[in-house]
């Protein structure tokens, strides 16, 4: 399990812990259950109401997700393991006073790529459902392999292509994007919405719970994708390749299902590590978009973070007190990767220093936004903003590394454009 | 096998250059790597012909590499710069005395002028008897403040325009881990930036020649030069965060080489948000250096020791600036707070 963020079930309940505090530090009535910092001991109610409150006071004071507006939600992906869980988020949703938004859990499997076999993957995906099923909110599993759903692949690929046919054969192919133009997001329509949803409380929409099978992938996409990542030299490099595919993936998908936001479940651990570890990539002049509250750089699709308060041990706590069930599903095992590098330095670092997570992530808020302008390029790879001299090779600096670490020269390049057959 | 030098293929080659992974001679080595330096120079535009330039030398590695590549490209180049050493001696027996000699012994090699500055003089207190009265737990501190202080006083002695440090790509990455480590990226671009101007808290504007220049390739540039240089640790030095993040920069290269210039590419890169305050400059009302409070830093910090009061500088008191300033007594409580603890 991650150890960065579970690692909290044993604290619960210990001896010494019981003895330090009798009573909850905020109803002073009831037994502690958990304990957030030394001298705040919460009672089970309490630290419910606090939990949830907090959610509830991100989104109003952002004011980005719309009562009653339908989120696309994914929440899983870790670096090593990922831990599926019908995470606090949807229960938080539904419970009153969250402006009604409803989420749509969003699943997405990577087993193709660590060589799991068919039926492994089919039982995580069969327990997975099960899972979301008895929680009766309507769900979406999506593997990977998707990517390589005819159109779709062939999108992804092709940009690889074209950033690898640029870096080794200077072809001029413009490999940038612009943003989707997206409605207007002003405070008066946020007004009118909340308007809106208090006459229609009563029929507040409600989500037909219909769960979409996951798209037959054939083999041969399986395949395609196997090759495609094994095609990256380095652990890194591998990792990188794989959240711009998860990104792109997510994009593409909340595009095609009409979703206008898509929540993402980081908490302030995980942005902590994310912020470190894209300062070690390179990523510098991207991290405040990655590990902001809001990012609009899609311009259409607005992803958001509302748990990113929650410090992983408040959400261990959340999870185990009132038994959130979980499925495990295993990662790509890539011990000497940059990305793990940073975890476990946070996660002993943490350890000595219990202030650190929160210290880097106080970092963040510091970090200027780049305001999301219409006209300005994003790079297509990692949907960056190109810094200016950038502009000359294509590339943002970090993706340079990735493309570096990812072909041994200009036959695989040659492989990839006849395996495609551009 | 021998292998032969990539770049003259007539040379045996003696190294491989960690940056590049080239394997070279030793006088390709030296050619690339002094070639790295003044473009690096040329870039950023560093200096101006006719400049006096005083060279922050301590006779660690860092420094006396800097000595001697500033001198070597100033005549190679003619940027008509006027050379000199500037050296702190902070008062550290076993250490601070030692490399003196080597700075002295260098400044006889490279026919430079020198000036050395001692707390001892400028503050009346040595390292030494700080940190017999301050203990070793806020010792880097004192003398963090009274370096910068000291070496900006050198600086205005000799009439330099310009103070060159050796900080090299390391430190800068490091210092760009610290302060994310830290929370304080405000001061991030300060940190990062390969020369300052005036407006900080420093009086004289600072430069980072060897600020592309890796710490492995230095110590390689030194070993195969035969510099004269002196390599020990400040023995006052416990600082264990930075142990922590020198650690994980080294972990982080040996996963991808270039890792110390993506650090720094990084910091280079994080655009802070408008409205973090930056304090407003005035003068110290006691010594007459730049500073934002009533008092500089160094000023309160000496007050502390004076006082046998050695934490008024580590924390904010800035309400006991008043008193200070008028030489009033603290009050017993005030008092209690700041004493040294007790070992
Ligand atoms: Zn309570
Ligand atoms: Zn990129
Ligand atoms: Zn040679
Ligand atoms: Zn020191
Ligand atoms: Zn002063």
């Amino acid at each position: 399990m991650c150890q960065v963020d579970e690692d909290y079930g044993r604290d619960i309940r210990s001896a010494d812990f019981l003895s330090i505090s009798k009573q909850c530090v905020k109803c002073k009535v009831h037994t502690p259950a958990v304990l957030l910092r030394v001298g705040d001991p919460y009672c089970r109610g309490c630290f419910h109401e606090y939990f949830i409150h907090k959610f509830r006071a991100m989104l109003g004071k952002n004011r980005i997700i719309f009562p009653g507006e339908r989120v696309y939600s994914f929440n899983f992906y870790y670096l090593n393991h990922s831990v599926v869980s019908v995470n606090s988020v949807y229960s938080i949703c539904r419970s009153p006073g969250t402006l009604g938004c409803v989420g749509r859990p969003f699943i997405m499997l990577n087993g193709a790529l660590i060589g799991r076999s068919l039926e492994d993957r089919h039982k995580t995906n069969t327990n997975i459902r099960v899972l979301f099923e008895s929680t009766g909110f309507p769900f979406h599993i999506v593997p990977l392999e998707q990517v390589s759903a005819p159109s779709y692949f062939h999108k992804c690929i092709f940009l690889f292509t074209t950033v690898l046919l640029i870096v080794y054969c200077k072809l001029p192919t413009l490999v940038l994007t612009r943003p989707h133009m997206s409605g207007s997001n002003c405070a008066s329509s946020y007004k009118v919405a909340v308007g809106k949803f208090d006459q229609n409380k009563s029929c507040a929409i409600q989500p037909s719970c219909q769960q979409k099978e996951p798209v037959d992938v054939s083999k041969v996409h399986t395949v395609q994708l196997q090759q495609l990542v094994t095609s990256v030299k380095t652990h890194t490099a591998r990792e990188e390749l794989l959240n711009m595919l998860r990104q792109h993936l997510l994009l593409h998908m909340a595009r095609i299902e009409g979703y206008s936001k898509l929540m993402l479940g980081d908490n302030c651990t995980r942005l902590a590590v994310k912020l470190l570890s894209n300062i070690s990539l390179g990523r510098g002049s991207q991290t405040a978009l990655d590990t902001g509250f809001s990012d609009s750089r899609y311009g259409d699709v607005i992803a958001v973070r509302p748990m990113r308060d929650y410090s992983a041990k408040e959400i261990a706590y959340y999870n185990h007190l009132f038994n959130v069930p979980y499925v495990f599903i295993s990662g790509l095992d890539s011990k000497d990767s940059i990305q793990r590098l940073t975890e476990s330095f946070v996660t002993k670092l943490q350890t000595a220093f219990p202030s650190t997570v929160r210290t880097i992530y106080r970092s963040a808020y510091i970090l200027h936004l780049l305001l999301c302008m219409p006209q300005s390029l994003m790079m297509l790879l990692c949907l960056c903003k190109l810094e200016a001299v950038e502009l000359k090779t294509l590339l943002c600096y970090s993706c340079q590394l990735t493309i570096k670490d990812m072909v041994s020269g200009k036959g695989a390049v040659a492989g990839l454009v006849f395996f495609i057959g551009l | 096998m021998p292998v032969q030098c990539s770049s003259c293929a007539k040379n045996r080659a003696v190294l491989k250059r960690p940056k590049t992974g080239h394997s070279l001679c030793k006088e390709c080595f030296f050619c690339a790597f002094e070639e790295e330096v003044h473009r690096t120079i040329v870039a950023a535009e560093l200096f101006k012909p006719g400049e006096r330039v005083g060279i922050a030398a301590s006779g660690g590695k860092d420094s006396t590499v800097l000595a001697h590549v500033m001198k070597v490209l100033n005549e190679r180049y003619s940027y008509g710069l006027e050379l000199m050493l500037l050296s702190v001696d902070e008062g550290i027996t076993g250490y601070r005395d030692d490399s003196l000699e080597t700075v002295k012994r260098n400044q006889e090699q490279y026919e430079l002028p020198l000036k050395i500055v001692s707390y001892e003089e400028l503050y009346g207190w040595t390292m030494d008897a700080i940190v017999k009265q301050v203990g070793l737990k806020n010792n880097c501190t004192f003398c963090g403040v009274f370096r910068r202080q000291a070496l900006d006083r050198g600086a205005i002695m000799l009439k330099v325009d310009k103070i060159c440090t050796g900080h090299n790509a390391d430190d800068v990455a490091e210092t760009v881990l610290m302060n994310i480590l830290r929370g304080d990226i405000a001061r991030l671009r300060r940190c990062t930036a390969i020369s300052t101007s005036s407006e900080g808290d420093e009086v004289v504007p600072r430069c980072k020649p060897l600020k592309y220049a890796y710490e492995k390739e230095i110590v390689l540039y030194a070993y195969f030069k035969k510099l004269d240089y002196f390599s020990t640790e400040c023995i006052y030095s416990p600082n264990a965060y930075r142990g922590y993040a020198r650690t994980f920069l080294k972990d982080l290269e040996s996963i991808r080489p270039s890792a110390i210039m993506d650090v720094i590419h990084s910091g280079e890169n994080l655009s802070v948000r408008d409205g973090v305050k930056m304090p407003v400059q005035g003068t110290c009302s006691r010594c007459g250096y730049i500073s934002s409070q009533a008092l500089c830093k160094a000023c309160v910090l000496l007050e502390g020791l004076n006082r046998g009061l050695p934490k008024l500088g580590i924390g904010k008191h800035h309400r006991l600036h008043g008193k200070l300033l008028s030489q009033e007594p603290l009050t017993e409580k005030e008092e209690k707070k700041l004493k040294p603890p007790e070992f």
